[in-house]
Formats: C-alpha cells, structure tokens, sequence
C-alpha cells in the first residue's frame, strides 16, 4: 500500500510539470504530505492528532463507560439514569466539536492568498492519522448534527422507551455508537475509513430497529434492514474495489488528483465502481431505487429510534456521498452528476406520490423522508459548492423536524405502539392543542413554506440547481413539493378538522375514483386498490374509513416538551435568520474546486 | 424617492403578525374577554397606520416612498425592503379597509380565537406581498399567505370545505414552482452583470434584467406568468376557484376575493411586466388572448349559474380578466385602469360577497330557486344590493364605470380587437347580474321569504366604508389617478425603454418621462395622464378627456 502511495505520489508530481490545471497541483503538495507521512511510518508510527476526533472518542468512551457503569450498578438503577449520561455524553460531543470550529478557524487565519496555494494549504493541514480523517469544518458540522440528534433521540427514546418497559443500557450504547460511525463517515479522507464508520453504523441500527422485542414488526424490520443493509455493504466494498483499481487509491485526495492528471483509455471500471459507490450510499440514505427496505423499516423501528435512523443515517450517507462525489470524484462529474439527477427525480417523485397512498403515519413519513432525500440530492447533483451547502443546511434542519415529527408520533401513538394510522391524529387540535401546533409547525416544515426552516432548505438547493442550469430539474422538485404538500396538510386537516366533518357527497367521491384511476395507472397495479379512497383531493373520504381516535392521551413528560420546544424554535429560527446558511457555507468552502 | 426615519411600512407588515401572536396566545379561559378587543385593536390600528400612509403619500410621484431596507440574508443579497408606491398604495388602503369588515362583520362558527389569528396573519402575509421590493421576500409572502388562506376556508367553509381548501392550496402552490424558479434564474443570470453578486433587489433587478437575452427574458417571463395566471386566475388555469370560493366562509370570500386575487394581478404587472418588458411585450398578445377568452367564457358560465355565490365566484373570472386585459395593453389608461380595477374588484366584490353572506345567515340557501321577491321583506338590502350591483356592472358615476371605461380605451388605442372583445362584458356583465338581482329580490315572495330579516344597522355599518368607496371613486378619482399616474406612467416609460417591441403608444415622450425627477408635482389628473406634447398623445388626450366627461 505504501508503495503505491508513493509511486502514486511520484508519478502525479512527475506530471504537475506537464498539466496546469490546479487539481494536480494540490494533489502534488498533499501527495508530497502523504509522502513524508509514509515515510514516518516506516518505523511504525503514525501520529495520531486526537484533537480531529475528539467528538468521535467522546463517543466512544462515553458507550463503553455505559456499559461499565451498568456492569456495576444494581439491575433497577434509578430510571432515566442512562438517558441523562448519554445527554450529558451527546452534549460534550457537542462541546468538543464547538471547539473544534473554533480550533480550525485558528488553523484557517493564516491561509496564504491564492486559490491554488490556499487549497494546498488547506489539505496538507486538514488530513490526519496517517491522512485517514479530515480535519475541517465540513466533518466537524456533522459531527455536531449527529452530537445534537444523539441529545434529542436520548430524550425521546427514554419516555418511549420507559412507556414500553424497554428501559435498559443497550439502547443508548447502541445509539452512541451508531453516532460514532456517522461522525467516522463524516470525517473520513478515503473509502476504507468510510466503510468504516458506514459498518460500525449500520450494525448499530440494525439492532435499534429490532429492538422493541414484542413487537413482531419490530423484529422484521430489524431482519430486513440487515438482510439488505448487508447486502448494500457488499455492493459499496465491491464498488471501492473497482475505484482503488482504476485509480490506484482510496484515498478522495488522491484519487481526485489520479483522475484530474489522468484521462482513462478505458474507464468501464471506474465507472462501474462508481455506480456501486452510489448504490451503496444510495440505499442508506434510501434514495429511489434503492429505498425499498426505508418503509418497512420506518414503520417497525421503535418510533423515536425511527426519528434518529432517519437523521443520522440520512446525513452520514450524504456526508458520505458528498465525500466520495464532490471531493474524491469531482473529476468524474459528467459522468456521476446525470446518475445523480436521474436519481433525484425518481426520489422527489416516488417518494411524494407513494406517501398519499399510505395510511400509517410512520410508512408515511417514510416516504416523505424518502422524497426529501430527493432535495438533498438536487443539491448534491450541483456538484458546487452552493449545492453541498444547500445540502448540509437541509440535513442539518431536517435533524430537528425529522426527530421532532416522531417524537410527536410516539406520543400520540399510546403504549405498545397501537395507533400509527392516520386516525390517530384525528381531532388532536382539540384534545392537545399545544400538541398539534408543534406537529403542524413540522409538517409545514417538510412542506417547505416559508418562514419555516424547510423553505430555505429547498430554496438553497434548488438555488444550487439553477445556477448550474438545470431548470427542469428545478421545477420537477418545486412541483413535487404541491404533490407533497397534499399529505402533510391531510395530517393537518385531520389534526384541525372538526369531529362532525365527514360529509359524503358525490362530487367528493367521483373525485376521489378519478383521482385513483389517474394515480393507479401510473403506478403499479397492485396499490391501484388502495389508492382509490385514499386519493381523493379533500381527504373526508380517507377519514371515513379511518378509526376512531384513541381514548386516553399520554401526558407529554418535561424533557420531551423541552425537545420539542427546541426543535420547533430551530426550525423556526432557521427559517427567518441566516446564521445557519452561513456556517454550513463555512463549512463547505472546501468543495468550491469545481 | 423618501426613506422615513419611522419604518411605516415594517410597522404596517409587522402590526398585524403581532396581533395573531397575541390573539393565538390568549388562554381560551379569557378568550370571551380578551380576543375581540386585541383583533379589534391590532386590525383598526392598522387601518390608522394605513390612513396615515395614505394622508403623507404625496401625489404626484413616481419612485417608490417610505423604503426601509435591512439586510436579511446577506450571503444572497436577500435583504427586507419595504416601499410603496401610486400602483400599492391604494391595495394597501383596500387592504386594511376590508379586513376589518370582513373579520367582524360576518357571523362565524367554529373557533374564532384560531380565525382571528389567521386572518390577521393573512392580512400580514398581503401587505407584506404589496409592499415588498425584494423578489425573495415577495415570494415568502405570496408562499405565506397560502396557509391562513387554507385553513381559513378548510376550518370555516361550506360542505366541501376541505375539497376546495386543498385544491385552494395546491393548485397555487404548483402554479409558485413556476415563479420560484423564475425568480432564481433572474437572479442568477444578472449576478455576472452585477459583479458576480446575487441580488434580490427589485429596483436593481430591473436594471439589470434589461440586460439578459431575449429569449431569456422570455421565458423567465413565461415562468412568472404562469404563476400568477393561476393565482388571478385567468381562465385555462382558473377550475380551483368557483369551487374555493363557493365553500369558503364569507369573510374567507371576502378577502380570497378581495385581495388575493389582487396578489396575482399586482404580481404581474410589478414582477412580470416591471421586470422583463421584452419579455411581457412578446406575450402580450397571449395574455391579452387570454384576458378575452376569459371575459367571454367566464361571462357564458357565469349566466349559467344556479346558486348566487357561485355565480359572483365565476364573474370574479370575468373582472379579472379585465385588470389584465388593461395591464397588458401597455397604455397610460388601460394600466392605471386597470389598477383601478383591481381596487374596484376588491371594495365591489367584498360588498357582494358580504351582502350573499348576510342572505345565507338569514336563508341558509343561494338557490336562486329558493331566492325570489326578497325586495318586499328587506328593501333596505335590496337597495344596498342594487347599488353594488350597479358598481359591477359600470354605472356611470360608480367606480367600475370608470375603471372599465380606462381599461377598454387604453385597450383600444392599442390592441382594438381585443378590446372589441373587453366591450362584450360590459354587456354580459349586465346580464347576468341584474338577472341574478332580478331573481333575487324581484318576483313572487314565497311563504319562508316573507319572514326575511331586512339587514340589520349594525350589517349596514359594516357596509357603508364599502359602499362610500365605490361612490367617491366614481365621483372624484381625481386623488386616486394622481397618486397612480406617475408611477404607471414611470413603469411604461421604463418598458417602452427597455422593450421596442412593446406597443407603448405615447411614443417620443418616453425618454423625458422616463427621467422625471421624483419630486415634479402634477396639479391635475388630465394632464398627469398626458405626456409633454408628442403626436401620439393627442390621440390619449381626447380620450381623456372622453373619460373625465364621464366621471
């Protein structure tokens, strides 16, 4: 390995001489870095710069010292004792990476002027552990996103988990150490480093998703997010084969420079690894048509886990794409950025017109967790460096709507999770009026109206997709936000109708058959009979057949009102002020080399 | 152009958001106590701020007044800013004039601590989309008053409430993919002309828009007017109204009538047509075409209809049809008609609307087969009816005689046929609401009609600010032409500069009304309409002066 770094780095400042584009020349300075690196290591020691991971071993340490802990303690410890650890855990990872910003924009402040010489700087200073991790603020943004959903799924995982005499120490290892490989993602400078952390992740969920041991579906959805889950791991290790073969490297760094020095006579196994790097990354961040375990698994995980699956492994697998397709790929663009559009339009599309068919609230968001992911992709296929900011603001928005939204439904779904239907929320406006404002500021939010954080998300990325002219695209997922703006105002209508607001009348029902004709017919056969009372324009007739809402409520506890009282101020704030845009276009300075 | 030291307009857009803030927050033990004063107070402060902007806006300036800007999201060059100018200034005013009247006058059921809140979100999510000059800011705005709109009819309306309510807000929200994009691209296209930054500025953009391509400029054209021919709606793109009208409350068809239907119009001559006159002149003809199929289309369904509510939902079809049919003639009088028009359409329609409530509350039906001989119980509504009934049809001496009498001479000056096609409504519009009238209030009384309630003092005060508006308008307009003259006059010299394929008529006095200076005060209306002696203008000026015989 060493040899090829060298004779990589050898080879690609032969040719700096010869090409003037400026990939090469950075690559020649952080081949040169790499070099000396190696040849530190050829006594064995590679210097370990703690301070690029110190969210990550906060972590860590904090999983382990859970486990520790519970080794020692009586069986029925005080209950919520791990729950405030792993607060208390999430929030110095917080700490940590704050002052990671901090730390890098000290490392920052003497960057010499020049583009070039700027970039050079950057990434001989920006890789370390033997060139493994990257220390800049894009990686430290995550690593905060993922420290803030460990803080909030903490929370709403205890009352859940409490409610359902699942209280125990595994759930917040697990959690910890899913956060661990998301942040690894993040951080990662090669795609050894990335499978990595998408590894120590994905098994961590696969054990969250199953975890509610009555429930049968929770079992299956556990079953079934391993049984792909794996096999995308497979596809994603067998796509980094393919690249490390045509491009010598796993290393982003590198391979950008191999690929901006070089033109490939036969790129047939390039691009074939890169089309597996995308499945792989594809199917964790469920995008269309890799998304077919996302509504089983939604729909089985234990609801607040299902928030904190659907944040974290959403954002680490676009941490991830970003890394290996903006930084590692960038050369490639022409050929990644039509999959990449392809894709975004099938996920915008399926995504916002499967979830009206659906009538349980978790299927539901799952598909709508499905058509965002598709905006997220509109920013990725910019490939700019608006594009991945676009793209890290929606991520980092969608964190707080996402964990709250399932919050919300853990709370309105009642012991043993009995009621995800669309019934659930019928009428909530009445009983917890509180209640349904907050989901009703969420559901808005995903919707993308203005003033909500939601709206900016997409204004940004589409943004993104303009300025590099894609204007059908552009207007594809503007149209596929009415499309998705029918359900989420359906939940709203039902939260805000009144009791004695059924009325049957025809003209509602022709509607409603023609709708589900035109619908059916576009999708499969086999959803045509579901679709049909569903589809209706007004909603009444879905909400005819739908149960009757549950009789008792569950009292909201204090920690989680507080998480929602966050998570709506944030998703507010985030909407009216633009401090936020500026830290994830901070954080993502490094992509403008495109 | 005048930047008060007191941000008015901010006040104006923030007043009423802080009255939904409040009267969402007031505990539902106090709500029999508190919630009437707070929306009381917070929607008639808003009428005096408005009067006061009203009272200091000086006549006879074209530029924008009272601008207040802060940066907002400065990576973007998206900033807050606020400014008013002739054609806002009088929505403004219909605005805060009809929401008050619309929030107390009709009887509600269902919850009005919510109704309260929404409308005064409304109100603010309207003005802020009147007074924005910044296109971001416009587009949050026009997005934002989707929802209160939404639940308004959703929460308050008729059987098929939520039927109307979510076609209402999709059939709108399909038709802002358009105008988000459009909007993008006209700010990402113009950054290389303004040194590679984004600006969201409306003043800017307009200079830098002349710049672009043409076939750009159409087609970003092309996107606004999509946009906003569904939110006006002109008529291919026009089946969510009859329907959201129909079962939305009356207050919600007041102000859905009122002034959301003004957003579209408004958006369209300050975005559209402001922004990209080549483009707006090369589509001229398809909107105009558009205008006239919907004045002779909406005219035959509107005849057609069985039930009054309906029947004044689709005639909206008709008036708007004619807002933009003067808009897109691009002369002096068809645009300050037009502007005319869309306040007439507010102030006419907000009356019909209520008056249809008030029978609705009494009848519970619209049916003109249950309707008949209301005259002989309630001759005090019939009379009050007639009177508005009169403005929509263009009685000389009413308001909307003398906005469709601008509109079809400013048509004709320049698009003749089309205005051919404009004179029809002014028939049809007979037609089909005196017959409405006649079989409303004329006939036998049946047996339950005979127990009709005549409308009571209180409706009648509701009433009367509607009522004195649509009498002084047709009266005197003298205030309002020179308040709107210069800055129609500002926005076609600008087109006719930036666009030589626009049939501006008034040719040769372009360039010196292009560059009035702000501050040149006209003392009358005839000659504020009439550009600085060119061949072209004589022609303006006899019909001028045709039209002041009228008023």
């Amino acid at each position: 390995m060493i040899v090829i770094l060298l004779d990589v780095a050898g080879r690609v400042s032969d040719q700096t001489s010869t090409s003037a584009t400026s990939v090469p020349c950075v690559i020649a300075q952080g081949g040169a870095h790499i070099t000396s690196v190696c040849s530190a290591a050829s006594s064995l020691h590679i210097q370990v710069a703690y301070r690029s991971i110190l969210p990550i071993l906060v972590l860590v340490i904090g999983a382990l010292g859970l486990l520790a802990i519970s080794a020692v303690l009586p069986k029925r410890s005080r209950p919520g004792f791990y729950a405030i650890l792993t607060v208390g855990i999430g929030a110095l990872a917080l700490a940590a990476s704050v002052w990671q910003w901090h730390d890098i924009g000290n490392l920052e402040t003497h960057v010499p002027t020049g583009t070039e010489a700027a970039l050079t700087y950057r990434f001989a200073h920006q890789l370390t552990i033997g060139g493994q991790v990257f220390y800049d603020r894009f990686s430290v943004l995550f690593m905060a996103l993922v420290s803030v959903a460990t803080i909030l799924g903490a929370v709403t995982s205890d009352s859940y988990l409490r409610r359902e005499g699942l209280d125990g120490v595994e759930a917040y290892v697990l959690m910890l150490m899913a956060g661990t490989g998301a942040m690894l993602m993040a951080a990662s400078a090669g795609l050894i480093t990335l499978f990595l952390g998408l590894e120590i992740m994905s098994i961590s969920l696969y054990v969250m998703a199953a975890y509610h041991r009555r429930r049968t579906q929770s079992g299956e959805a556990g079953l079934k997010y391993f049984v792909l889950g794996a096999f995308s791991s497979a596809i994603f290790l067998y796509g980094i084969a393919l690249v490390y073969g045509a491009t010598g490297s796993t290393q982003f760094v590198e391979m950008a420079g191999f690929l901006g020095a070089n033109s490939l006579i036969n790129s047939g196994v390039l691009l074939a690894g890169i089309a597996l790097l995308i499945v792989g990354l594809g199917f964790k961040v469920a995008a269309v048509p890799f998304h077919f375990w996302a509504p089983d698994v939604y729909q089985g995980s234990p609801t607040p886990f299902t928030g904190y699956m659907a944040a974290v492994a959403k954002a680490a697998g676009f941490a991830g794409l970003i890394r290996v397709l903006d930084m590692g790929l960038i050369a490639q663009q022409a050929n990644w950025r039509p999959a990449i559009w392809f894709i975004a339009v099938l996920t915008l599309l399926v995504g916002s017109v499967m979830a009206i068919a659906q009538r349980d609230l978790k299927r539901m968001l799952a598909y709508s967790s499905i058509s965002q992911a598709g905006y997220v992709l509109v920013g990725l296929q910019a490939a700019s460096s608006t594009g991945t900011a676009g793209a890290v603001f929606y991520l980092f928005t969608y964190t707080f709507i996402i964990i709250g939204t399932f919050a919300v439904i853990s709370i309105i779904q009642g012991p043993g999770e009995a009621r995800n239907d669309l019934g659930a929320v019928r009428g909530l406006a009445k009983r917890r009026p509180l209640l349904a404002a907050v989901m009703l500021v969420f559901l808005l939010a995903q919707a993308g109206v203005p003033f909500t954080s939601g709206f900016l998300a997409k204004f940004y990325v589409i943004q993104a997709a303009v300025q590099r002219g894609q204007y059908p695209l552009a207007i594809i997922a503007m149209l596929s936000a009415a499309i998705a703006a029918f359900f989420y105002l359906r939940v709203a209508l039902l939260m805000y109708g009144s009791e004695g607001d059924v009325p049957v009348d025809s003209g509602a029902s022709a509607e409603a058959v023609r709708a589900g004709g035109s619908t059916g017919s576009a999708g499969d056969a086999s959803t045509l009979a579901g679709l049909a009372p569903i589809a209706s324009l007004d909603g009444t007739t879905a909400v005819a057949t739908l149960l009757d809402p549950p009789d008792v409520d569950e009292p909201v506890r204090l920690p989680v009102a507080v998480v929602l009282g966050i998570c709506v101020v944030f998703t507010i704030a985030a909407g009216v002020s633009s401090p936020m845009i500026d830290i994830a276009r901070h954080a993502t300075t490094l992509f403008s080399i495109s | 152009m005048r930047t008060a030291g007191f941000p008015l307009l901010t006040f104006i857009v923030f007043l009423p958001l802080v009255g939904a803030a409040v009267a969402a927050l007031i505990p539902s033990s106090k709500e029999d106590r508190l919630l009437m004063p707070v929306a009381l107070i917070a929607s008639l402060a808003e009428v005096a701020l408005v009067v006061f902007l009203v009272v200091d806006f000086p006549s006879g300036q074209a530029g924008f007044q009272f601008v207040s800007q802060h940066s907002w999201i400065g990576a973007f060059g998206i900033s807050w800013k606020v400014g008013v100018d002739g054609i806002s200034l009088f929505l403004i005013a219909m605005t805060a004039l009809l929401f008050p009247i619309a929030m107390f006058g009709p009887s509600l059921r269902g919850n009005r601590k919510a109704f309260m809140g929404w409308m005064l979100l409304l109100e603010a999510a309207c003005m802020g989309t009147f007074l924005s000059m910044d296109l971001f800011l416009f587009f949050v705005m026009f997005e934002v008053t989707l929802v209160p709109g939404y639940f308004l009819v959703a929460g308050y309306g008729g059987p098929r409430r939520n039927y109307a309510a979510m076609k209402f807000f999709i059939y709108t929200f399909a038709g802002s993919a358009f105008l988000f994009v459009a909007i993008l691209s006209l700010v990402i296209l113009t950054a290389p002309a303004n040194k590679g930054h984004e600006t969201f500025d409306l003043i800017t953009l307009g200079r830098l828009a002349s710049g672009l391509p043409h076939a750009d400029q159409v087609l970003i054209f092309a996107g606004f007017a999509i946009a906003f021919a569904v939110k006006i709606p002109l008529v291919p793109l026009h089946s969510w109204l009859p329907d959201t009208y129909t079962e939305a409350p009356t207050s919600g068809s007041m102000v859905l009538a009122g002034i959301l239907f003004k957003l579209g119009a408004y958006g369209l001559l300050r975005l559209g047509v402001f922004l990209l006159p080549r483009g707006a002149a090369d589509l001229a003809p398809l909107l105009l075409t558009m205008a006239a199929v919907g004045i002779t289309y909406g005219a035959l369904v509107t005849i057609m209809q069985k039930d009054l509510k309906r029947l004044v939902a689709y005639a909206s079809i008709v008036d708007v049809a004619f807002i933009v049919l003067g808009f897109f003639a691009f002369s002096d009088q068809g645009v300050s008609g037009g502007v005319l028009e869309m306040v007439n359409h507010g102030l006419t329609t907000g009356a019909i609307f209520f008056l249809v409530g008030v029978i609705w509350e009494r009848r519970g039906t619209l049916r003109f087969s249950d309707l008949g001989g209301l005259q002989k119980p309630a001759p005090i509504l019939a009379a009050i009816f007639l009177v508005v009934v009169m403005s929509a049809v263009g009685l000389p001496g009413l308001n909307g005689f003398v906005g469709e009498f601008l509109v079809l001479v400013g048509t004709f000056v320049t698009h003749r046929w089309w205005a051919v096609v404009g004179t029809t409504a002014v028939v049809s519009g007979a037609v089909y609401l005196l017959w409405a009238y006649q079989r409303v209030f004329h006939g036998s009384t049946s047996e339950i009609n005979e127990k009709f309630k005549d409308i009571t003092w209180r409706e009648i005060g509701m009433v009367a600010p509607l009522l004195a508006g649509i009498v002084f308008l047709g009266i005197y307009p003298k205030p309002f032409f020179d308040r709107v003259n210069p800055s129609v006059e500002y926005l076609l010299g600008h087109v006719e500069q930036v666009a030589p394929n626009a049939d501006v008529p008034s040719q040769g006095s372009s360039a010196i009304k292009y560059t009035v200076p702000a501050d040149q005060s006209v003392d009358a209306s005839t000659t504020a309409n009439v550009g600085p002696g060119s061949s072209a203008s004589s022609q303006q000026a006899s019909a001028k002066q045709a039209s002041g015989g009228g008023k």
